[in-house]
């Protein structure tokens, strides 16, 4: 067990912070950057809830190691909207009552962002494809779907 | 359409912001309190075996580890049957679950919990907790548990009987913890006299809540000897009253703080990591929080009873039904208490029957003791009987639903375990899913070689349960409204309650604001449990309105020099009747508070409501199995329920689309796998699979509105139902399709191959 430093940019800002090497990105976010949006549904990157960017790219922030972030960009659902002035995503969560105990809706924000940035005119398959990697068991989908469908002006299959 | 002005809207969630933005706070997330430790839990490698000798002290000696517990910290309990909700359970078998004593009944059982400075030294720790075990041969299905010579589990559990829900007649000895009959007429005659007879005989898996919160806790003592608990729980006060029990204190002092929860739909009731963090905190001196790994969630919570089912129905030529007979058997787990009482209850309600023998059997096996799930036991015993009743309506050559429409139940109508049906919607739900476009869309039988399409239906009910409810509306001088209540709020109910108190006083919803409180806040309030709150706890809003109601009529009269009764309101105005001078509610409240818009007046509503308005519902759904690979697609579903009065029309269609999936998950890809060593298979969601978006289509629900009586605005539960009916309809149409029958949950593209003869049966001890 050691204590590194690591430099990261972290939804838009420059942080500097020291982690465990052992550490996940999950653990450093939220319990040492304060960020808890990102969820530990299952520690495996089976369930989704902990869905962050990582340059990018989207990631299950459990299966990350800290470290690995080192000259990196992380964005969490932290990253998109603020009190007040939602993502569009986000207000269309709202909207569409697309969610229900929440525990899962932070990163189902946070793929279907990273969907509509890369497709902004998805078909209902793609946006079902895009969210696979998120379980929900509330809501089974529907309004979720739906929601993302609606700020994407959708294309038809 | 609609007398009301805010029931029927879909106003957006006002937790919504929060959730979206991802500052929403969960147990999880709480703000530990200084020197706060981690808690974590050693769980029994067997499936069975007797526990020989425990040694600590290794774990102890590594720095960092600050408190050890066993079973040994946990003070006697009495033998006391308790109530939790939907889920009965005896205080002695809750403490023996919370930490095994002489004996870990299954795979995952607590024998010990550690404390340490983070959680990565508690982890180690448990691996220096020297334990002795002498394996014992385990028994992981009622089928099995109740063969002559299987393993007891519970040697003395007959000479317990009578002490709590072990109590049973009958047929009970061995690992059947209870047996309950229910017969009316000569069940064994009609059915030798009838001209048609049809059987099924169906076995269902253990299946998990899935909630995607693990379950977690804070646990503090206070300098004055509270125990303050933050976590994500259904219930608060049950929480307190477990605690109060297991710990041997007065409920008063227990304080239990409900977080934001992740999903429950049963899960979240009983208590398992609760008393450990408080006896590892009070041990240690220091605060202790904990959270349940997805594996300890599958291994050691409540998982919904696996079950065996049989179902004989005898009918006339006409399709009448005329004698129905069934055998329950359900696995209780570790101890007594499966939902099999309901099962019972719901298997045949649907149907107005003569004749009818239900013989229901709570069976004890090495397993997690089950726990609620969504409309608990019914979805088990309603899937044997639906898929008889496909089974009927195609030996007597009528419509599917047009055979339940003729066997309906009506209003008035004696269910063979006792309660008369009042006004239920079943003909409406029956008759709307018949009219419904989707029922007579035509359907591509085969679509391309190697698929096959085919539709399926099923009938459902479900009891709903009550409870008590308290609400507390503190009225500002602005006229907005900040209710308190003690229900947990998982499917949206702080705004159903808020709605509800709106309409009462016709303001609109954004000036009322319902907020879920601690258990020093609000009195005893039940579990979020039996699609209750919206019913009961919003009748509790119902009811707190009306004292505000009357509290401005008593004002604006003695103001206005009329009596109270000739003071009405027009378009939320209030004025004497027949017009003159009007005021809006902010002035009538200002005027209340003393002319002071930072004032405010109280008044508050408890009830515990004996109106319960049962659930109907019926499914439709469109499968295409591929007869190559086995697997099953659901192309198409449509719900159709009767909601009694939707006040959230958004809210109640989430419920039965997210219920809806649950089933399909359950029908078709879901199933706690447990070994013959009794050890459990599948341990992460990888390998308990459950519906992703991609697995299922849009789920169309269809609100039938039959108004539940017993509710000022017509209320029925509705949140637990959409569970029940998918494993029959899907079944149905996959009969449809293939022209086989599946009698076993999960059905995998191994079991449909295996129905189709492509593939040879699987032991089905394995």
């Amino acid at each position: 067990m050691s204590e590194v430093m690591i430099e990261a940019t972290i939804n838009g800002t420059a942080r500097t912070f020291a982690c465990d090497t052992r550490d996940s990105l999950l653990e450093v976010l939220r319990d040492r950057l304060g960020l808890r949006g990102a969820k530990a549904g299952c520690n495996t990157g089976d369930c989704g809830a902990c869905t962050v960017r990582l340059d990018g790219d989207l990631v299950c922030a459990c299966l990350v190691l800290a470290v690995e972030i080192e000259g990196r960009a992380v964005q969490t659902v932290e990253g998109l909207g603020t009190d007040g002035a939602l993502h569009r995503v986000q207000a269309a969560f709202v909207a569409e009552d697309a969610l229900q105990c929440g525990v899962c809706t932070p990163g189902f924000v946070v793929a279907a962002v990273d969907l509509l940035e890369r497709n902004p005119h998805p078909t209902e398959t793609e946006v079902r494809q895009a969210l696979e990697g998120n379980l929900c068991r509330c809501t089974g989908y529907d309004k979720i779907v739906r929601a993302v469908l609606t700020c994407a002006g959708a294309r038809d299959e | 359409m609609s007398e009301y002005g805010v029931i029927g809207t879909r106003p957006p969630r006002p937790d919504g912001e929060d959730k979206v933005l991802g500052t929403a706070r969960y147990g999880a997330d709480v703000e530990r309190p200084a020197g706060c430790l981690a808690g974590a839990v050693l769980r029994s490698p067997h499936g069975h075996a007797r526990i020989l000798g425990i040694d600590t002290a290794p774990a102890l000696a590594i720095p960092g580890v600050r408190a050890v517990v066993t079973a040994a910290d946990l003070p006697a309990v009495e033998a006391a049957g308790a109530r939790l909700g939907e889920g009965p359970i005896d205080l002695q078998d809750l403490r023996s679950n919370v930490l095994a004593e002489g004996r870990a009944l299954y795979h995952g059982h607590a024998i010990a919990a550690v404390a340490a400075d983070d959680e990565r030294t508690a982890r180690d720790a448990l691996a220096r907790i020297v334990v002795e075990y002498e394996p014992l041969p385990a028994v992981t299905s009622a089928r099995a548990a109740m063969a002559a010579g299987a393993p007891v589990l519970h040697p003395t559990l007959h000479e317990r009987r009578g002490r709590g829900p072990a109590g049973g007649g009958g047929l009970a000895r061995g690992n059947v913890a209870s047996h309950q009959r229910y017969r009316r007429g000569d069940p064994e005659a009609a059915l030798a006299r009838a001209p048609f007879v049809v059987e099924r005989t169906v076995e269902t898996l253990t299946v998990h809540q899935g909630y995607i919160e693990p379950h977690n806790v804070t646990a503090r003592w206070t300098e004055s000897g509270v125990l303050e608990v933050w976590l994500s729980t259904q219930g608060a006060f049950l929480v307190q009253m477990q605690l109060a029990a297991l710990l041997t204190l007065e409920p008063e002092r227990v304080r239990v703080v409900p977080m934001e929860i992740g999903g429950g739909f049963g899960g979240k009731i009983q208590v398992y990591l609760e008393p450990l963090a408080a006896l590892l905190a009070r041990k240690s001196g220091a605060p202790v929080h904990m959270v349940m790994s997805r594996a300890e969630e599958l291994l050691a919570t409540g998982p919904a009873p696996g079950a065996q089912v049989s179902v004989r129905l005898g009918a006339e030529a006409d399709g009448r039904i005329v004698a129905a007979s069934a055998t329950l058997a359900y696995e209780a787990g570790a101890f007594p208490g499966s939902a099999v009482r309901e099962a019972a209850a719901c298997v045949f309600a649907p149907y107005a029957i003569e004749n009818v023998s239900i013989d229901a059997y709570d069976v004890v096996v090495n397993k997690p003791k089950s726990a609620p799930y969504r409309a608990p036991g019914a979805a088990n015993a309603v899937f044997a009987c639906e898929v008889a009743l496909d089974e009927l309506a195609r030996t007597v050559g009528l419509d599917p639903i047009a055979l339940r429409l003729r066997n309906r139940a009506d209003e008035g109508y004696r269910r063979v375990d006792g309660p008369v049906f009042g006004r239920i919607g079943l003909r409406e739900v029956l008759e709307t899913a018949r009219a419904h476009e989707h029922y007579g869309a035509p359907l591509t039988r085969e679509p391309r070689p190697g698929a096959r399409r085919g539709r399926g239906v099923a009938a459902s009910f479900w009891l709903n349960g009550s409870g008590r409810s308290t609400v507390r509306a503190r009225v500002r001088g602005d006229g907005t409204v900040r209710l308190v209540e003690g229900s947990t709020d998982i499917g949206g109910t702080r705004l159903s309650v808020a709605m509800q108190f709106a309409e009462v006083l016709g303001i609109p919803i954004e000036a009322v604001r319902a907020e879920v409180v601690d258990t020093d806040e609000v009195p005893w309030t039940d579990a979020t449990f039996g699609s209750r709150v919206t019913f009961a706890t919003g009748m509790a809003a119902h009811d707190a309105a009306q004292a505000v109601q009357r509290r401005v009529r008593e004002h604006l009269a003695a103001r206005w020099g009329v009596g109270p009764e000739r003071i009405e309101r027009i378009d939320g105005r209030w004025c004497v009747e027949g017009g003159g001078e009007s005021l809006g509610f902010a002035e009538v409240a200002r005027a209340l508070c003393g002319g002071e818009e930072g004032g405010f007046f109280e008044e508050s509503a408890t009830v515990d409501p004996e109106g319960v308005g049962v659930a109907f519902a019926a499914h439709v759904v469109d499968v295409e199995v591929d007869t190559e690979t086995g697997a099953v697609e659901v192309l198409r579903y449509t719900a159709v329920q009767d909601v009694g009065s939707a006040i959230h029309p958004s809210h109640v269609e989430g419920q039965i689309q997210g219920g809806v999936v649950q089933g399909i998950g359950w029908a078709l890809m879901e199933g706690m796998e447990y070994g013959p060593d009794g050890r459990l298979r599948n341990q992460g969601l990888l390998d308990y699979r459950m519906p992703t978006a991609l697995d299922v289509p849009f789920v169309e629900a269809v609100l039938v509105e039959v108004p539940n009586p017993g509710h000022p605005f017509g209320v029925r539960g509705v949140g637990e139902i959409p569970i029940v009916a998918p494993p029959a309809s899907i079944a149905n149409a996959i009969h449809d399709a293939i022209g086989v029958r599946l009698d076993r949950l999960p059905m995998t593209p191994r079991r449909v191959l295996e129905a189709l003869g492509v593939i040879a049966a699987e032991d089905e001890d394995g």
